[in-house]
């Protein structure tokens, strides 16, 4: 009931970005950039190689600095609302070798709640367990991170975003190199995610799998393209646009 | 001759405490620079003051090193170089500075010039008691931060980006660890010199990683060790006359370094190097046994006899491996004969499946 009640109101906007153009040197990785992501939905943002999909998420994040434009989240700036927001990285951005354990990792994300200097106790300990829980990587909470397979990484971060308790939670290329079991493992969570009303953005790369995984999607290649629900705007016309002619070879449905 | 081993131990400890960070950071290479950038600091104070007071020089070294180091984060950040040449460049331009400003000295006609190159390779005999006391004041300081603010290290060593998103200064903590390091490194300066200073920061980290997968223990565990070696090498320079304590200091760091490379029991080389001999063994013992199995596989009866002849030509076979199946109870041997016991048989049958035998 209440599902068809929100459909008929106007949604509510978790993340509104305006404007934003980002440059590494004089060329823009991003150029003029204006999305809105509603409340609720799983989110792809899909493009080429080099077509700014990481940076994006980067710059909401204020991880890096954008040139111009102005995001906010749930109506107020970013730095008001981090306890909103939760972050998983590209696995391959930290050193695995790091003297650290599993279950440590997961624990990082209770800091930004604790603030500083406090020191996480019994409780963030508990969360953190649950977490890794969730992702089906308990039995592993002592086990050294380079000791962990690729998947199992991958889960580690999820587990960590888990734990902050975000109401949006950013991606950056949560499949990449994992196995099968792993990837369904992935998205039942992030379903599970969406439906509690969280809001999911997914940097993400294999084209066919959009339609099964999201039900929103965003066409990005250093413009914004498109963006909107998958059963809408998931076609052949924005694909060429993003993808340029060859769009067949990538995607055959 | 205690101030000069209290002074190395404590110095040896701050330096392994900070240096471990340095590691981890993979700007090993920042503690050299660093310390090669104080030099001109040093010389600049000397000719500024004309004196020789170790306190006045430490703070000319500090502010000299302080401006090299944000020099390397400038290139780092503003310029396409990567930290390794950037290093470099400083490294090279400070010390060379630091030099000319040396040579200068020495020839002017000043009383007080000589002496200042012991800067270069560092005299811990000139340690007196107000030095060590300040060391010990820098290392009380440094352990009272780390302790606090020893979430946000740990996080920002290990995934800054994410440290940023959830909300803590990385630029801040990045210059507080910084800051420190080069504050350690201005104090070991008198005593190991410019020259050998970043093996105090680096060995006794590098040796404690060697022994230990948890950061709280790697961090004290190298400020133990560098304790160690102050104390140690001290102690050797002492026995005998004319060695110098900062080169002693270090070679006896080294020594230790080489020693948990190899005996470290989960990352030295001798432990791994036995346990893939071990592997190997096992592997071919295993090859062996799938080898007999397909053999028993064609009969109906699995212990059904065989000549020992047909292992022949099969590679990982030896009278070894066939006595160790013998011995795990996997085949018997009856004179020239062999065959496959129901548990070799089941064993055979199941090696390597990942699915049935999760728990090998």
């Amino acid at each position: 009931m209440s599902e068809i009640k929100t459909q008929k109101e106007k949604p509510v906007i978790a993340v509104q970005v305006d404007d934003l153009t980002v440059a590494y040197n004089y060329k823009p990785v991003l150029w003029d950039i204006d999305l809105e992501i509603p409340e609720g939905v799983l989110m792809a943002i899909v493009g080429p190689n080099g077509a700014g999909k990481s940076t994006l998420i980067k710059a909401i994040l204020g991880i890096l600095k954008p040139i111009a434009g102005s995001v906010s989240i749930y109506g107020k700036p970013y730095s008001k609302q981090r306890d909103l927001v939760a972050y998983v990285p590209q696995k391959g951005s930290v050193d695995w070798d790091f003297p650290t354990t599993a279950l440590d990792v997961v624990m990082m994300g209770t800091y930004g709640s604790l603030g500083w200097i406090k020191r996480p106790g019994q409780k963030e300990k508990k969360a953190s367990l649950e977490a890794l829980e969730k992702v089906g990587m308990l039995s592993f909470k002592n086990r050294q991170i380079s000791q962990l397979s690729g998947g199992q990484q991958q889960r580690i971060f999820l587990a960590r975003a888990l734990v902050q308790d975000a109401s949006i939670y950013f991606m950056d290329e949560p499949f990449q190199g994992v196995d099968a079991t792993t990837e369904i493992a992935i998205i039942n969570i992030l379903k599970a995610l969406r439906k509690a009303n969280k809001t999911v953005i997914v940097v993400h790369h294999d084209l066919q799998t959009v339609p099964e995984y999201f039900d929103w999607v965003t066409f990005l290649n250093v413009k914004k393209i498109a963006t909107g629900p998958v059963k809408d705007i998931f076609n052949d016309d924005n694909l060429t646009k993003t993808y340029g002619i060859n769009y067949k070879v990538s995607i055959q449905k | 001759m205690r101030t000069i081993t209290l002074g190395t131990a404590i110095l040896g400890a701050v330096t392994g405490m900070l240096g471990s960070f340095a590691v981890l950071r993979k700007q090993s290479l920042l503690g050299d620079a660093i310390s090669h950038a104080a030099l001109p600091g040093i010389a600049i104070a000397f000719l500024l003051t004309g004196a020789k007071d170790s306190n006045t020089l430490l703070l000319g070294a500090l502010i000299s090193g302080l401006i090299g180091t944000f020099w390397i984060r400038g290139i780092v950040s503003k310029t396409h170089l990567k930290s390794d040449t950037a290093l470099g460049l400083i490294l090279s331009l400070f010390f060379g500075f630091g030099m000319l400003l040396l040579t200068f000295i020495q020839k002017q006609p000043n009383a007080n010039q000589a002496g200042l190159d012991k800067y270069l390779f560092g005299q811990a005999a000139t340690l007196v008691e107000s030095d060590v006391w300040l060391m010990a004041i820098v290392t009380g300081l440094c352990l009272t931060v780390l302790l606090l603010f020893w979430k946000e290290f740990k996080i920002l060593l290990f995934d800054k980006d994410y440290a940023h998103t959830i909300g803590f200064n990385t630029k801040a903590i990045d210059i507080l660890i910084t800051s420190f390091i080069v504050l350690a490194i201005v104090l070991g300066l008198q005593t190991v010199g410019v020259v050998l200073m970043s093996a105090m920061l680096l060995a006794p980290a590098a040796a404690a990683r060697q022994w230990t997968n948890s950061l709280g223990t790697m961090v004290f565990l190298a400020a133990v060790f560098g304790a160690f070696f102050g104390v140690f090498g001290t102690a050797i320079s002492a026995s005998q006359n004319n060695l110098s304590t900062g080169p002693v200091i270090v070679l006896v760091a080294t020594v230790f370094v080489l020693f948990s490379f190899i005996f470290s029991p989960s990352r030295g080389l001798l432990f791994r190097q036995i346990r893939f001999i071990k592997n190997r063994r096992d592997l071919e013992l295993h090859k062996t046994l799938a080898f007999m199995f397909h053999i028993a596989e064609t009969h109906d009866d699995i212990s059904h006899p065989h000549t020992v002849k047909i292992l022949n030509n099969f590679q990982g076979y030896t009278r070894g491996t066939l006595q160790k199946l013998v011995d795990k109870n996997y085949v018997t041997l009856e004179g020239n004969m062999w065959s496959l016991t129901p548990e070799g048989f089941e064993r055979a049958s199941n090696l390597y499946n990942q699915q049935t035998n999760k728990n090998e």
